[in-house]
């Protein structure tokens, strides 16, 4: 069928000669290489222009940086001393160095810095585990616990750390989140007796609900070998972040429309099924709507909630790179915000697909 | 089989209260018979939807009764199948689902195969099979609305409600599925009541029409018999005498209750008191421009 119509179309235009090649191009969509061509390069010219203002910046607050230095050098030591400053600058000492903005290639350069790290700390972790291997198959054996590397953990392993958390945390959200939403939206008084609860506590900041955490799960796990401060982060990170799932299913199972209603009335479904087959279908696409929305309010709210908790992860290794005041402190600050601008990114992508996937809607 | 199948007593339906109070049918008399074809038409906003929804279950009268099979209707029932104007399907569902869902409700004590056998032979029957793992979506007007009539009858009613069905389907679609409900309906004969604003539809398929004169305070008009022999044949019908004397009947009845509608909405128009506010007559002076700079 359509290979004939697109033959006689292709033959029709006048002076058009019959070519296979036409009927190719007829019969696989279109991919316009000249848009996207076009934007890639208009990206890649962004991001050059990007680099470069940030170059621009970082000398800039570079230079305003080291000669406050050298001025103060000159101001409380004298001439000498501000001489031996300038010096020191210039030679690229470490012990010296203005502690501004970092340029992009000293970035880079933490960057890398931080993946040689994790590998060496990784190339450590399998050393320490074939040391101990048979002592810890000992240990199993008599039933005690197995020794565990304690070492400083990479980027790396604090990236996965964090990732942990929000995905502890959104799974709290969503067994709470939906739950409470389908009630709510089902029953009335039921929302009237929820909605002061929503609308107070919705506004609340992180900080304050690590605190409410803290203090409630300080008292109640008492054993010193869990986790706390992962328990602390993983379920304040759930509580901040589920709001938007909560609200979103209320309103989408309150608000099934009328002609769907009206189907269940005349097949005169009994509750559970109007509720399993109706209502919860229909308010899918709403329930996955505030799911990507908690995704990446939780994964926001998860840096500081880390930093707070001491929680290992992205948000404490940002804080103690801070505290640390080391050299490459800053450039490592900035790797690590590009990783979490990234992977925050990944996650608003794959919950968008999952949204898209479930949503029965016309596109 | 000359029995009555549903009865309005007296029917009033309105709708808000107070001095909101809109009646949309008022003193509604009316006997369906059993197995018959009966079709009501009337312009759009009339109260069509309302007075089928009466006999659906979904709504209850304000004031008389509706009476199937001699008893007052409470809520829906299976025995009255209804395909919505707007198909109503399930978008999360495929075409089998829908339709198996129904099935499923009517026979609770069927087996999967059971239910799988007879929700297949509803499918064929109109003819959807090559679709039957279609989303909604996926179909077009005239097929979602197949697979409504499937899941109506599927249900095996005893009387097949039909809410302007054809409405929202081009003029050769519409034709098609005319004559397949047709077919499906005089297979076994149910009573069947159908909505309509168009005549022709009307006058094509029903044996009795019955006009609704237009809301607010809608009110049956005369009943119109059709005396045609089934099978009917569109073709034929064209040009049969009988058939153009119906419509033209109905036709015209229906034009002249457009007009009187037109009549009375005109006389109802009373504007306002209201003057027209002249510049600098602001009761706020400070509001006011100051002089030279306008």
């Amino acid at each position: 069928m359509s290979d004939i119509g697109i033959s006689t179309k292709a033959m029709g235009k006048p002076g058009a000669t019959f070519s296979p090649m036409k009927v190719l191009k007829g019969l696989l969509p279109k991919i316009d290489s000249k848009a996207i061509l076009k934007n890639a390069l208009i990206s890649l010219a962004s991001i050059v222009l990007f680099v470069l203002l940030w170059h621009l910046g970082a000398n800039y607050l570079f230079n305003i940086e080291a000669t406050a230095k050298i001025e103060k050098a000159r101001t409380e030591q004298g001439a000498e001393a501000a001489a031996q400053m300038e010096a020191c600058i210039l030679s690229g000492d470490v012990s010296c160095q203005p502690n501004t903005l970092p340029s992009p290639q000293q970035v880079i350069v933490a960057a890398q810095n931080l993946w040689a790290d994790h590998l060496s700390i990784s190339a450590k972790k399998i050393a320490f585990k074939a040391k101990v291997a048979t002592t810890n198959a000992d240990r199993k054996a008599q039933g005690l616990k197995p020794i565990k590397y304690t070492g400083r953990p990479s980027f790396i392993d604090q990236i996965l750390t964090s990732i942990k958390t929000v995905f502890a945390g959104f799974l709290l959200a969503m067994f709470i989140a939906i739950p409470i939403g389908i009630i709510t939206g089902l029953n009335e008084n039921l929302k009237t007796a929820f909605n002061w609860l929503i609308q107070i506590f919705k506004p609340v900041s992180p900080v304050v609900w690590l605190l409410l955490v803290f203090m409630i799960v300080k008292t109640l796990i008492r054993d010193p070998e869990l986790d706390k401060s992962f328990i602390i982060a993983a379920i304040s990170v759930g509580l901040c972040a589920m709001w938007a799932t909560l609200v979103n299913t209320s309103l989408g199972v309150s608000s099934v429309k009328t002609d769907y209603m009206n189907v269940a009335k005349v097949l005169q479904l009994s509750l559970g099924k109007k509720i399993f087959k109706i209502i919860i279908p229909s308010s899918i696409p709403l329930i996955f709507t505030g799911l990507r929305i908690t995704v990446s309010v939780a994964w926001m709210v998860l840096i500081a909630i880390e930093l707070l908790a001491q929680s290992p992860g992205l948000g404490s290794f940002v804080w103690e790179e801070f505290q640390n005041g080391a050299n490459d402190s800053n450039a490592k600050i900035i790797v690590a915000m590009f990783v979490i601008g990234i992977i925050g990114f990944l996650l608003d992508r794959v919950m968008l697909f999952v949204q898209q996937s479930v949503s029965f809607e016309t596109q | 089989m000359s029995e009555n199948i549903v009865e309005f007593k007296n029917v009033s339906k309105w709708y808000g209260e107070g001095e909101n109070r809109t009646e949309v049918l008022s003193n509604i008399n009316l006997t369906i018979k059993e197995g018959e074809f009966l079709a009501i038409v009337g312009f759009t906003g009339s109260g069509k939807t309302t007075l089928i929804n009466l006999i659906s279950g979904l709504l209850e009268p304000d004031e008389g009764e509706v009476l199937f099979k001699g008893k007052p209707i409470k809520g829906t029932s299976h025995e009255r199948g209804i395909i919505f104007q707007n198909y109503s399907l399930l978008p999360w569902l495929n075409v089998f689902q829908n339709v198996a869902l129904a099935v499923k409700e009517v026979h609770p004590d069927w087996s999967q195969e059971q239910i799988t056998e007879h929700t297949e032979r509803f499918i064929e029957m109109v003819h959807l099979s090559p679709a039957k793992n279609k989303l909604p979506k996926e179909l077009s007007g005239g097929m979602r609305q197949r697979v409504s009539v499937a899941r109506a009858l599927s249900m095996d009613p005893e009387m097949l409600l039909m809410d302007e069905p054809l409405g929202a389907l081009d003029a050769l679609t519409r034709g098609v599925l005319q004559e397949e409900i047709l077919r499906i309906w005089s297979a076994n004969r149910r009573t069947a009541l159908l909505i309509t604003n168009d005549v022709d539809e009307g006058v094509f398929m029903a044996d009795r029409i019955i006009p609704l004169n237009p809301g607010p305070n809608a009110t049956l008009g005369p009943e119109y018999m059709i005396e045609l022999d089934r099978p009917r044949d569109k073709k034929a019908l064209n040009s049969d005498p009988k058939f153009k004397e119906v419509r033209t009947a109905i036709l015209n009845y229906l034009v002249d209750l457009g007009e009187a509608a037109k009549l009375e909405k005109k006389a109802e128009f009373i504007l306002p008191d209201y003057k027209p506010m002249m510049p600098n007559s602001r009761s706020f002076p400070f509001f006011r421009r100051k002089k030279g700079r306008a």
